[in-house]
């Protein structure tokens, strides 16, 4: 009998994990305070053991990336404001547990009508309508290839998950396929058309900003206080009580995704269109899956999307710097993972805890 | 009982990990198997101080997994070890892609002072361009590109190098390699094809297949070639699966010009001989790495600092070779390459010096069946892509004559696209 317990005993787990009840503010904001010391801590070993750099200098440098000059500050902006925008544009779908995998695509379509406007008709229609046409083709564009896997997955139950990757790869073809028929030499690289982007103000990064600064506010409002916005989250939760009280799940469905493509769309619009004037199968350049971490850490809201892009963003360009700075390579690749590991698995303290069994008796251990 | 079987596992991966480890140290030993190059860097000492204030600032497209911007690197690093320049007067922007990014990274340089800014990738071009107008005490140059002879601004450069000689020398340590395989019965005469990896149907990577494929085909007549294309030109996957593909359709030898390493380590896996190219492969690849033709980007940026520091102007179009260092064979792998490959590649480098042998001479290609007379290239790049310059002259086309970067788009008989 007394063995016998003695091997329950052995076979109880060490600690289990419990789910929190809502944590503080102050308290959150400290978790995720200590998380990035962490990361600084553990990315400043492996700058110093395997690169022999003085952190301070490799952090500093990080910093210049992004601030040391007009135009790296405003790139800087810009380059978060894109992936904001791509973010912002997949939130609604996640939101509503539609996995759209496929911002790279979208973006990259949405690009790709754009380009194709200026390409066929730069010089022969006002300028002015050629914007108008720029832009409704990137929307358009971006919506067709979101809505394609959401009809399917309405209609046949596919897994949109699979079916929006694909589409990823179905548009960098699209892309190949376009850049081969428009370049004759065979190069593969477009020759900008600055003649026919979209005006600028200020200078060529301000309208893009503003655009996506209303744009993020527009989600907020639309997430927040629409009727639509609460379908989303209602259809998201679950979708058999969505469908007892009355909302016609496949039409939300539809429309958010509708949504979703058509602002992945406008991010391709703004990035060929509004600034590159030309395009490669690289244009997207990964934002379409960056962005869906920018939603997640924000937890799907768009004002705080706004942080964890700029922070994103940062380390991107913060990498850049350093490779410059210090001559070496794959380590600044390896300290942005580092910190982006850290502040993505703080999330995880927030919402649960870890309880280690001792003495019969349980106690919260704040891991932190 | 588990915990044990778990915690062997766990020795056993970390056994292995370490194992792993030691074996990269060893294969970073300076290998037996090479023999040095019949076409070695070339000696080049500087002969003028550059000022402390100076600065020369560098875009490239991808960082040193890409084969290709790891050879300017290495350049740029070689220039800034010979001139005796600070780490603070040569600044690297990587990776940049070919889009406004290129227009920020070259303002930022010109920003931090840099008196010339050089940028490596053809997609660079019309960005490098738009910064060179508003920066106009800047000099700005460009590799590959095509326009700088034609842009009319003073502070835009473009260069390239005779690198089809380059790979008319690979080719024929290549078609040696052929020989030896027919000879030794593993191959019929006519199974002797090689696979190509190229990048884009452009004219820099045709000119580079078909003068690789002559170099090959003028020691060993009955050579054949396959080309596929990766439409990338830093692809891993892709390379490694074109790579594959032609080894599955009798390709028996394989060359590539596409930046990564997907090739080379295709051709390891299945035991098929390869050519490289940017440089040396062999210590990832020994057992089947036979040389690599590569441009030397130093001579270009000796050039261009010492035009700079002593004021007088760089110029448009720059085109090296042989002479000047910038067109270099690595060392040899004599485990892999034919008997008789150093002594072949050299009697064809003095022949390519003195100008008795041409890589393009129109008698030792035919086109559908014809010898070609006359051909009109697109020279002048005006965005139009109409050939408007007689490139035939004394027998043999004119590669890099009229303009740096090749202009050699033909498809000649004996070479296969798929």
């Amino acid at each position: 009998m007394r063995s016998k317990t003695e091997t329950k005993k052995a076979h109880e787990p060490l600690f289990h994990v419990v789910k929190r009840d809502e944590l503080s503010g102050i308290k959150s904001i400290l978790v995720r305070a200590i998380a990035i010391l962490a990361a600084i801590v553990v990315s400043s070993l492996v700058v110093v053991i395997a690169e022999k750099v003085n952190p301070v200098g490799y952090f500093k440098s990080m910093f210049r990336g992004a601030f040391s000059t007009p135009t790296l500050f405003w790139s800087f902006l810009h380059e978060a404001a894109l992936l904001l925008c791509v973010a912002i544009a997949l939130t609604p779908a996640f939101k509503m547990r539609f996995w759209n995998i496929g911002g790279e695509g979208q973006v990259l379509v949405g690009g790709l009508a754009s380009i194709a406007c200026m390409f066929y008709l730069g010089g022969k229609v006002p300028n002015v309508l050629l914007w108008v046409l720029i832009i409704v083709s990137g929307l358009l564009a971006g919506a067709v290839w979101a809505v394609l896997p959401a009809l399917c997955k309405a209609k046949w139950n596919t897994n949109e998950t699979l079916f929006t990757l694909m589409m990823n790869y179905i548009a960098i073809q699209l892309v190949c396929f376009c850049l081969d028929t428009w370049v004759k030499s065979g190069s593969g690289v477009l020759e900008p058309m600055h003649g026919y982007g979209l005006p600028s103000v200020g200078n060529k990064w301000l309208l893009n900003i503003l655009i996506i600064l209303a744009l993020t506010v527009f989600m907020f409002i639309y997430l927040r206080f629409s009727k639509h916005g609460y379908e989303i989250s209602v259809v998201g939760e679950s979708e058999n009580t969505a469908r007892y009280i009355g909302i016609n799940v496949k039409k939300v469905i539809i429309r958010t995704v509708l949504i979703s493509g058509m602002l992945c769309g406008l991010a391709g619009v703004l990035i060929c269109g509004g600034i590159n004037h030309t395009i490669s199968t690289t244009a997207a350049k990964g934002r379409g899956f960056t962005a869906i971490l920018v939603s997640w850490l924000a937890k799907f809201n768009p004002l705080y999307m706004m942080l964890t892009s700029i922070l994103i963003v940062f380390f991107q360009v913060g990498a850049i710097q350093v490779k410059s700075d210090f001559n070496i390579s794959d380590v600044a690749d390896i300290t942005t993972a580092i910190i982006l590991f850290f502040i993505v698995g703080c999330e995880f303290f927030i919402r649960y805890k870890i309880v280690f069994k001792k003495h019969g008796h349980k106690e919260a251990v704040n891991n932190d | 009982m588990k915990k044990v079987l778990s915690f062997i596992l766990m020795f056993a991966m970390v056994f292995s990990l370490v194992g792993v480890l030691a074996s990269c140290n060893k294969s970073g030993d300076k290998a037996k198997g090479l023999v040095d190059s019949p076409l070695p860097e070339k000696e080049i000492k500087a002969d003028f101080e550059v000022p402390d204030d100076f600065k020369i600032g560098f875009i490239f497209l991808h960082d040193e997994k890409s084969t290709y911007d790891k050879n300017f690197m290495d350049a740029a690093r070689r220039a800034q070890k010979i001139l005796g320049l600070s780490d603070d007067q040569v600044i690297f922007k990587t990776p940049i892609d070919e889009s406004d990014e290129c227009t920020t990274a070259a303002e930022n340089l010109a920003e931090q002072g840099c008196g010339i800014i050089f940028a490596d990738s053809f997609g660079h071009e019309p960005f490098m361009r738009g910064v060179a107008e508003k920066y106009p005490d800047i000099e700005f140059c460009h590799a590959t590109g095509t326009s700088a002879h034609t842009a009319g601004l003073k502070n835009f450069h473009n260069a390239f190098a005779n690198i089809f000689q380059g790979r008319y020398l690979a080719g024929i340590a290549a078609g040696l390699k052929l020989n030896e395989m027919i000879k030794d019965g593993k191959i019929k005469e006519e199974e002797a094809v090689i696979g190509y990896v190229g990048a884009f149907p452009y004219a820099e990577v045709k000119s580079g297949y078909t003068s690789f494929f002559l170099g090959a085909r003028s020691v060993c007549p009955s050579a054949t070639m396959k080309v596929n294309f990766t439409n990338s030109w830093y692809d891993v996957d892709k390379e490694r699966q074109n790579a594959l593909s032609l080894i599955n359709d009798g390709c028996v030898l394989i060359s590539q010009h596409a930046d990564s390493m997907g090739a080379p380590s295709a051709c390891e896996e299945k035991g098929v001989p390869d050519v490289s190219y940017n440089g040396s492969t062999y210590e990832d690849c020994p057992e089947t790495f036979i040389v690599s033709s590569r441009i030397d980007w130093t001579p270009y940026f000796i050039y261009i600092i010492k035009c700079y520091v002593e004021g007088t102007p760089i110029a448009d179009d720059w085109c090296g070779g042989i002479e000047e260092g910038s067109v270099v064979l690595t060392d040899i792998n004599s485990g892999v390459a034919a008997e008789g490959t150093v002594d072949a590649i050299k009697e064809a480098i003095e022949k390519l010096k003195s100008g008795e042998l041409k890589v393009f001479a129109t008698s030792s290609f035919k086109v559908d069946g014809k010898e070609l007379t006359s051909y009109e290239a697109d020279v002048d790049d005006d965005g139009t892509f109409t050939p408007e310059t007689e490139v035939i002259k004394d027998g043999y086309f004119a590669e890099s004559e009229y303009r740096s970067a090749p202009y050699f788009d033909i498809d000649i008989d004996g070479i296969t696209i798929q």
